[in-house]
């Protein structure tokens, strides 16, 4: 947004927030601010503040605390690189490479289902849908968004393990994340379509391209870093999910690259599993899985605020 | 975020345009390409038609997940309802150890999730309203865009933090308001005695430890609604002598207002399910619900989790899928609110 | 969009280089201390599974730790899920022994195992763990009960420290007028089991309530597993719980000395204390069966015995259908027995097996076709 740059006198207003009009020095037309008002405003500004400060501060203090009680451990280069096969619970050898794993492989899985289905689903919301349908489905995708983990990871259990005999393992897990990560790619990748300019469909029917090329080689293409930025995201939300990798999942101290079959280790589990640890070694490694964790939340979500930042879109 | 581009036209609609829909020129030139090299009006139509069947499919998918969610844990939870020997609206037991004997209700369920959620939400919603108003309308840009990624970057911290953290240090700092609470205003019911023997690890601890984790998803929806208000409502009411608060109290907060709502009720629903810190930070209790804030016990999501390693047999499993059918469908009532209320103001 | 899809790819690419495993592995040898262990005859099925009781989970650690070092190249997957769990899925085949709080129950459960097994199965208690009634009472550092107070507090009839009864047990300490808080397991727990089973055997019926895994007292506030109680017990103060010792000596609460039923002197928690009362054990089994009658723990007499522990069985077929499977559970449970497993268990909260009772396990073990 370009500054509004103005000469002369009158109001200016800076680039950012906004402060009370300038007067001119003498402006005997101009009425002083009643005092009721003044204190309504201070009121304000006080009351905003204080609730700033009183959300600041628990905010603050657990950010403070997992970087504080973490931090040792992320910097060993063992955390990284091995599992916990073999160790002890009191030992702070080995590392949390298996939960790593696990959780990527997982929201990796979920990733590969959710993508595909979440933009054609959008591509139908924007470009396809009318009457009954559409609404319904855009009524369903924020059902769906409000759904909680923990219900996806009961019905995947009812679903796929109870009635359709499925085995616990890392997929099911990925199965219940494609429900939580369906509605944030469904809806931001609608955002994004929604904002490719009509000329540009308009100049490719212009052509004689049809309709579905039209949105697959052009109106996708340029709202790829909007896509992106959304799956990004549900990644983001999704990999510090407990509640799926309780239900669905077994515990393993060593690494199983295999997400079919067997207990897989993930960041959340490995933190909830060692709950029941009492040795010191037992909170180092929760606290370091729960940075670990955030770390990788962090460069997911920094990554999608750079790839917005290259839209081609201006938002 | 950015801001949007005010003052457009209103966007055309792009399900109105297709051009494949009957314009007799675009075939007849087609048809007259002397290399052969013409796509053929019936294989661009079928195309057009595989293609609109996969988005219209991905889009029944959806429907269809949300029907599948309902009808399984339905199917699931049949028989074991059936075999309840306890009513499973109004009992407080749930006990499901032994199979042929299965007595379970959702009383206290409803109970606890409904205080600590709702308790949850009454103190969020104006610490996030307050939050969103600094970042959008007080603070300079650069702090409030630092300060929106860090609150962003809370919505990240997994949840048994919170609860670590909720048990290990915010149950003992509550300790002394709950303590005034139940000492002063101890004759309203919901500062009653509850069914713990102490005031830390209650319904009240674990409120506030949810009004924390919901206040990042309320902050950010609220934030964006706010930012996006249009430039010359607020201008308007500048031009016109308002003072700060009476610019954000005429124009900002009538805008953003369904879209704050709608975010709440986005943050109530997290509330609602949030599993793993409520196990931790709310303790168990004895004795039935007596409706106070001090009261323990679990909620719909706590207890589901507390069980999830004994899934072994049909009927008691069944039981608890009853408990997250029940969660199923107190979440999509809400939702359900927030959309009407919001309208599709809200980002997912 | 150069730029975003060259760093999409390059995203792409390191996340599947880390995911593809070329920095990842299993070999950690700084693990903790483990030495191979003498006399196992190695050998059978490299990759053993069984899950159950998590009470028994930290000694499964070790051991399994044991059995890697001592038969390289074999492991044990163990998946604590609970004793339910684990006996159902041994009996289904799943696994190749379960780790349970109690043994096969008479009937179903027996008969079953004789399908699974072709054979009779065997319940082996092979981990007992001292339970402590760990207390937090300013003031008072060697609390002494006995059975029947312990369960009358932990029903919610004493309901203050200056009590009587609890005085009467402790001359000359200075008990406090406040009010009994106590902490129990609100997860489903074999501690909790033995716990009331202990109260029911030694308290000649003041308990009044059932034993089971969820506690029944009726009274106290829950704390989701052992560490949870712990810490509830440490952060409130005139708090009492019932918790593995090992997570009561961590969290630094005091452990009552407890009068057996013999009558005699308090007797303090240690290994010698628990080791002298599960020697005097009575086994009901028959031959390598060695299915236990804890009641005969519970209310052992004998001078100097600690009669609250909770016992674990290992259940596995006497006869495997798969000699590779047998030869590995033997391998596993001999290198369990063996001196090195045995040694690291009290530190860990348990108890290594007094001599007499290893031979019995010993002599089954060896006998596992």
């Amino acid at each position: 947004m370009p500054d509004a740059q103005r000469s002369g006198a009158g109001p200016s207003m800076g680039a950012t927030g906004l402060d009370a009009p300038e007067r001119p020095a003498d402006a005997p037309t101009f009425q002083a601010l009643s005092t009721g008002r003044k204190i309504k405003d201070n009121l304000a500004t006080a009351l905003v503040s204080l609730a700033f400060l009183i959300a600041v501060v628990p905010l603050v203090w657990v950010l403070v605390t997992v970087v504080g009680r973490g931090i040792g451990a992320i910097l060993s280069a063992d955390w990284w690189g091995r599992s916990l096969s073999g160790v002890l619970p009191e030992s702070f050898a080995g590392g949390v490479y298996h939960a790593i794993y696990g959780t990527l492989i997982q929201a990796l899985l979920a990733a590969v289902i959710a993508v595909p289905i979440g933009i054609l689903a959008a591509v139908y919301l924007v470009e396809y849908g009318r009457g009954r349908l559409a609404k319904t489905t855009s009524f369903m995708v924020d059902i769906l968004a409000g759904v909680p983990s923990i219900v996806a990871a009961l019905f995947v259990f009812a679903a796929f393990i109870s009635i359709l005999g499925g085995v616990q393992s890392a997929f099911m897990v990925s199965l219940a994340l494609v429900l939580l990560m369906l509605p944030v790619v469904i809806r931001n990748t609608e955002e994004m379509l929604r904002l490719v300019p009509d000329e540009l469909r308009e100049a490719s029917y212009a052509l004689g391209i049809p309709k579905w090329k039209t949105i697959l080689r052009i109106v996708l293409p340029t709202a790829l870093s909007g896509t992106v930025t959304g799956v990004m995201l549900a990644l983001a939300r999704v990999m510090g999910e407990t509640a799926p990798v309780l239900v669905l999942v077994g515990y393993s101290q060593s690494i199983n690259f295999d997400p079919f079959a067997g207990n897989m280790a993930s960041l959340p589990l490995l933190m909830f599993s060692e709950l029941s640890n009492p040795e010191a070694a037992g909170q180092y490694r929760i606290w370091g899985a729960a940075l670990t964790l955030i770390l990788i939340i962090m460069i997911l979500q920094l990554g999608a605020s750079v790839v917005s930042r290259f839209s081609a879109i201006s938002k | 975020m950015t801001e949007r581009t005010t003052e457009q036209a209103p966007p055309r609609d792009p399900r109105n345009e297709d051009p494949a829909a009957g314009s007799a020129t675009l075939d007849t030139v087609t048809d007259s390409d002397p290399d052969g090299r013409s796509r053929g009006s019936s294989s661009r139509r079928r195309g057009e038609r595989v293609f609109r069947g996969l988005t219209s499919g991905s889009g029944l998918l959806v429907v269809a997940a949300i029907a599948a969610i309902g009808i399984f844990l339905l199917v699931q939870a049949v028989p074991s309802l059936l075999a309840n020997n306890a009513n499973f609206l109004t009992s407080p037991l749930f006990d499901t150890r032994d199979p042929a004997n299965l007595n379970f209700g959702i009383r206290d369920l409803l109970a606890v999730t409904l205080l600590s959620s709702l308790f949850a939400l009454v103190i969020a919603m104006p610490v996030a309203l307050g939050i969103a108003l600094f970042l959008t309308q007080y603070a300079p840009k650069r702090i409030a865009r630092t300060f929106a990624y860090v609150i962003d970057l809370l919505a990240a911290v997994p949840s048994i933090i919170y609860g670590l953290w909720g048990i290990a240090v915010l149950a003992p700092a509550l300790l002394p308001i709950a303590t005034w609470l139940q000492g002063n205003l101890g004759w309203f019911p919901l500062f009653a005695p509850g069914n713990l023997p102490v005031l830390t690890g209650t319904i009240f601890t674990g409120g506030v430890v949810l009004a924390v984790m919901i206040l990042p998803i309320i902050t950010a929806v609220t934030r964006e609604v706010f930012s996006q208000t249009p430039r010359f409502h607020i201008e308007a009411a500048q031009a016109l002598g308002a003072t700060r608060w009476e610019v954000i109290r005429m124009a900002v907060l009538p805008y953003g207002r369904s879209g704050y709502i709608a975010g709440s009720m986005l943050g109530l629903g997290r509330a609602l399910g949030e599993t793993i810190a409520v196990l931790i930070v709310i303790r168990a209790a004895t004795s039935p619900s007596s409706f106070s804030l001090f009261d323990g016990g679990y909620t719909f999501a706590s207890l589901i989790a507390s069980a999830a390693s004994e899934f072994s047999q049909p009927l008691p499993t069944g039981a608890y899928i009853a408990a997250g059918l029940v969660l199923f469908v107190l979440t999509f009532v809400v939702n359900a609110i927030a959309r009407v209320v919001a309208g599709g103001k809200v980002n997912g | 969009m150069r730029y975003q899809r060259r760093a999409a790819a390059v995203g792409l690419i390191a996340a599947s280089a880390l995911l593809l495993g070329a920095c990842g592995s299993d070999e950690n040898a700084g693990g903790g201390g483990v030495s191979a262990a003498p006399g196992v005859t190695c050998g059978g099925k490299p990759d053993l599974r069984a899950s159950g009781s998590s009470a028994q989970n930290n000694a499964m650690t070790r051991f399994v730790a044991t059995y890697q070092q001592t038969c390289q190249g074999q492991t044990l997957n163990y998946t604590p899920s609970g004793s339910g769990a684990g006996r159902n899925e041994f009996l289904g085949g799943q696994t190749d022994f379960a780790g349970s709080d109690s043994a096969l129950k008479d009937g179903d459960e027996t008969n079953r195992a004789q399908q699974r097994c072709a054979s009779p199965a065997w319940n082996l208690p092979l981990v007992f763990g001292p339970v402590a009634i760990a207390y937090n009472v300013p003031g008072v550092t060697d609390l002494v009960l006995d059975g029947p107070t312990a369960a009358r507090v932990f029903n919610g009839q004493i309901t203050t420290w200056n009590d009587p009864a609890i005085a009467a047990l402790n001359p000359g300490k200075q008990l406090p007028a406040a009010p009994i808080v106590v902490n129990f397991r609100s997860d489903e727990s074999g501690t909790t089991e033995n716990f009331q089973k202990y109260l029911v055997a030694a308290s000649n019926g003041a308990y009044g309530k059932e034993a089971g895994q969820t506690f029944n007292g009726g009274v106290g506030a829950g704390a989701r597993g052992s560490q949870g109680v712990a810490d509830a017990t440490r952060n409130t103060p005139n708090s009492v719980t019932y918790v593995e010792s090992s997570f009561a000596q961590r969290g630094g609460l005091g452990m009552a000395q407890i009068i057996n039923s013999g009558g005699g002197q308090p007797v303090p928690l240690s290994t010698e204390s628990v080791g002298t009362a599960v020697n005097n054990v009575q086994v009901t089994g028959q031959g390598n069966d060695l299915k236990l009658d804890l009641n005969s723990l519970y209310q052992t007499r004998a001078p100097g015995a600690y009669p609250i522990a909770l016992a674990t069985y290992e259940i596995v077929c006497s006869n495997y259908a798969d000699d590779q499977t047998a030869s590995a559970v033997r391998a596993f449970l001999q290198s369990a027995l063996s001196p090195n497993a045995q040694q690291a268990l009290p530190e860990a909260g348990y108890v290594p097996l007094p001599e007499q009772f290893k031979q019995r396990m010993t002599t089954a073990v060896n006998a596992i076709q």
